[in-house]
C-alpha cells in the first residue's frame, strides 16, 4: 500500500505493524541470543509517541484505550515476545500513572512521559514475601518533603534501561504488610545494585535480573490511592489483559508459521490435501477462541474502567484471574500444536518455520505470577462469589 | 452483634493488631485484613449469623470496618 492510499490518520496499530516489520522482526533473533534489551524497538516506539499512548489527548498523549494498546502489544509479539512484554509492562505502569497520578509531581511525570517518552518499569516482588505482590516487607521512610526507600527485588524487568521504577512498599514503618503504596523512583535518584543475572529459557530480552534498589525523591511521587485499590482497579486487570495480548501475539506467530507451512506443502502437490491441513483447521478453533477471549476482556475493561463498583466486584476479579491462567496455558498448547503441524522444520533452529524461540518464551507465561497462586486466589473467591 | 463480629475477626481475620483495641470505624485493611482473609471473614460471618452475602455486598468496602460489617448484617437480617 502506498502512503497516498491511506486517507485516514494512521492508528497506533498501523504504526505498530510498520515498526514490527521494519524494526522489531530483524532484531528479534539477536535480542534472544544475546539476552539484550531491544533498544532499537523502543527508540522507534518512542519516536512515534507510542509510549504515551494512554495519556489523554488534553495532556498531549493519544488518549488510546486499553483495547488499542492491547492490539499494539499483540502486533509486536508476532515478531518478538520480549519487545512486546517490555511494552506491556511499560503500559501497565503508564495506566497506573494516568488513572491514579494526581499529585503535582506525578502530573509532571505524566508530562515528561509525553515529552521525553520515558520508559517505566516496576518493582513489585520482594525477597521474603513468598511471591505475594500484595504484601511488602520494605517501608517508605519520610524525611520532610523527601522519601527514602530500599527494596531487595528478585526481579526488575529492564530495570537498568528504565527512566523510572514504580515500586511497592509499606506505607510507613508501622504499617501492616498489605498496607502498601506505589512509589515512583526516578532514575536520577535510584541506585540499582545487581544481585543476580538474567539467563533464562525465554523472554531473554526483558533483561530482568534481581537488584537491591535504593531510592530517594519528592514525597509527592508517592501515589495517594492505596496500592490495594490501584491493583484491583488498574494494575491487575491491565496486567492480565496486556500479558494475554503478548501471548496471543505469540500464538498468532505460531499459527502463521503452521499456515505458511501447510500452504507450501499444498503448492508442491496440487490436488492432494497436505496431512497437516486438518490439524491446522483444528488449531484455528483453539486460536479463534483465544483471540475472542483476550479481545473481549480488553473491551469489557474499557467499558467498566470508570465504574469503581464493577471493578471492585468479585466476578470481575474472577474474570481477570481466569483470563491470565487460561491465556498462559493456551499459548503453550497452540505453539505445541503448531509444532506438530510443521514437524521437523519447526524443531530445527535453522529453518524459516523454526518454533524454538516461541516454545521457550511460551513456557514463561504460567510462571510470571505463578498460575497456582492465581488459581488459589480464584478458588477462594469462588467460595463466596455469586453468579 | 458487634461482639460476634469481633469474634469472627479474631478467628478468621489474621489481623496484625489486637481486634479488641480497634475502634468500630478503624480501617480493617490497614489493620492487616487481606483479600484472602476477608473471604474467610465473610464465610465466618455467614455461618455465625446464618445469612448469605449477595453479590452487591461482595465489595471491599463491606468489610472495611466493624461498623460497615454491622451495617451490612443489619441490612441482611431486616430484609
Amino acid at each position: 500500500m502506498t502512503s497516498q492510499a491511506i486517507r485516514r490518520e494512521p492508528t497506533i496499530v498501523d504504526v505498530a505493524i510498520a515498526i514490527g516489520a521494519d524494526v522489531v522482526a530483524p532484531a528479534a533473533g539477536a535480542v534472544d541470543v544475546e539476552a539484550r534489551f531491544p533498544r532499537e524497538a523502543f527508540d522507534a516506539l518512542a519516536q512515534e509517541g507510542l509510549l504515551s499512548a494512554l495519556v489523554p489527548r488534553h495532556l498531549g498523549g493519544r488518549g488510546s484505550s486499553i483495547s488499542e494498546v492491547a492490539l499494539v502489544t499483540e502486533e509486536l509479539a508476532r515478531h518478538c515476545s520480549s519487545t512486546a512484554m517490555v511494552f506491556a509492562m511499560h503500559q501497565i505502569q503508564a495506566a497506573c500513572l494516568v488513572r491514579h497520578g494526581r499529585t503535582p509531581a506525578l502530573l509532571n511525570l505524566t508530562r515528561d512521559l509525553v515529552e521525553r517518552q520515558l520508559l517505566l518499569a516496576s518493582a513489585t516482588t520482594e525477597l521474603g514475601i513468598g511471591g505475594d505482590v500484595r504484601t511488602s516487607t520494605c517501608a517508605v521512610e519520610r524525611d520532610g518533603p523527601q522519601f527514602r526507600l530500599t527494596k531487595n527485588a528478585p526481579v526488575i524487568s529492564y530495570g537498568s534501561h528504565a527512566d523510572a521504577i514504580f515500586t511497592t512498599a509499606r506505607r510507613d514503618a508501622d504499617s501492616q504488610p498489605n498496607d502498601q503504596v506505589l512509589v515512583v523512583c526516578p532514575k536520577e535518584s535510584v541506585t540499582l545494585e545487581p544481585t543476580s543475572l538474567w539467563d533464562t529459557l525465554g523472554f531473554r530480552g526483558t533483561c530482568s535480573p534481581g537488584f537491591l534498589l535504593s531510592a530517594t525523591g519528592d514525597a509527592d511521587l508517592i501515589f495517594e490511592d492505596p496500592y490495594g485499590e490501584m491493583s484491583a482497579h488498574t494494575m491487575l486487570p491491565v496486567s492480565h489483559i496486556l500479558w494475554s495480548s503478548v501471548w496471543l501475539g505469540m500464538a498468532s506467530a505460531a499459527v502463521d508459521k503452521a499456515r505458511r507451512f501447510v500452504r507450501s506443502a499444498a503448492r508442491s502437490r496440487p490436488g492432494t490435501t497436505p496431512p497437516g491441513a486438518l490439524r491446522l483447521a483444528e488449531l484455528m478453533c483453539a486460536f479463534q477462541q483465544f483471540e475472542q477471549s483476550v479481545h473481549g476482556a480488553a473491551r469489557q475493561y474499557d467499558e467498566i474502567r470508570d465504574n469503581a463498583d464493577a471493578l471492585d466486584g468479585m466476578n470481575f476479579a474472577v474474570t481477570m484471574n481466569t483470563l491470565k491462567v487460561g491465556s498462559s496455558m493456551t499459548v503453550v498448547d497452540i505453539v505445541g500444536r503448531a509444532m506438530l503441524i510443521v514437524g521437523i522444520s519447526g524443531y530445527r533452529e535453522d529453518s524459516e518455520y523454526s518454533l524454538g524461540r516461541l516454545l521457550r518464551d511460551a513456557h514463561g507465561a504460567a510462571l510470571m505470577v505463578n498460575n497456582d497462586r492465581i488459581l488459589a486466589n480464584t478458588a477462594q473467591l469462588l467460595l463466596v462469589a455469586k453468579d | 452483634m458487634e461482639e460476634r463480629i469481633r469474634e469472627v475477626l479474631v478467628q478468621h481475620g489474621r489481623l496484625g493488631v489486637d481486634v479488641a483495641a480497634l475502634g468500630d470505624q478503624a480501617d480493617l485493611y490497614e489493620a492487616g485484613l487481606t483479600s484472602h482473609s476477608s473471604v474467610n471473614v465473610m464465610l465466618g460471618l455467614e455461618d455465625a449469623f446464618d445469612v448469605e452475602f449477595p453479590e452487591r455486598l461482595l465489595r471491599k468496602s463491606t468489610f472495611s470496618s466493624v461498623n460497615s460489617i454491622r451495617l451490612a448484617l443489619s441490612e441482611l437480617s431486616s430484609s
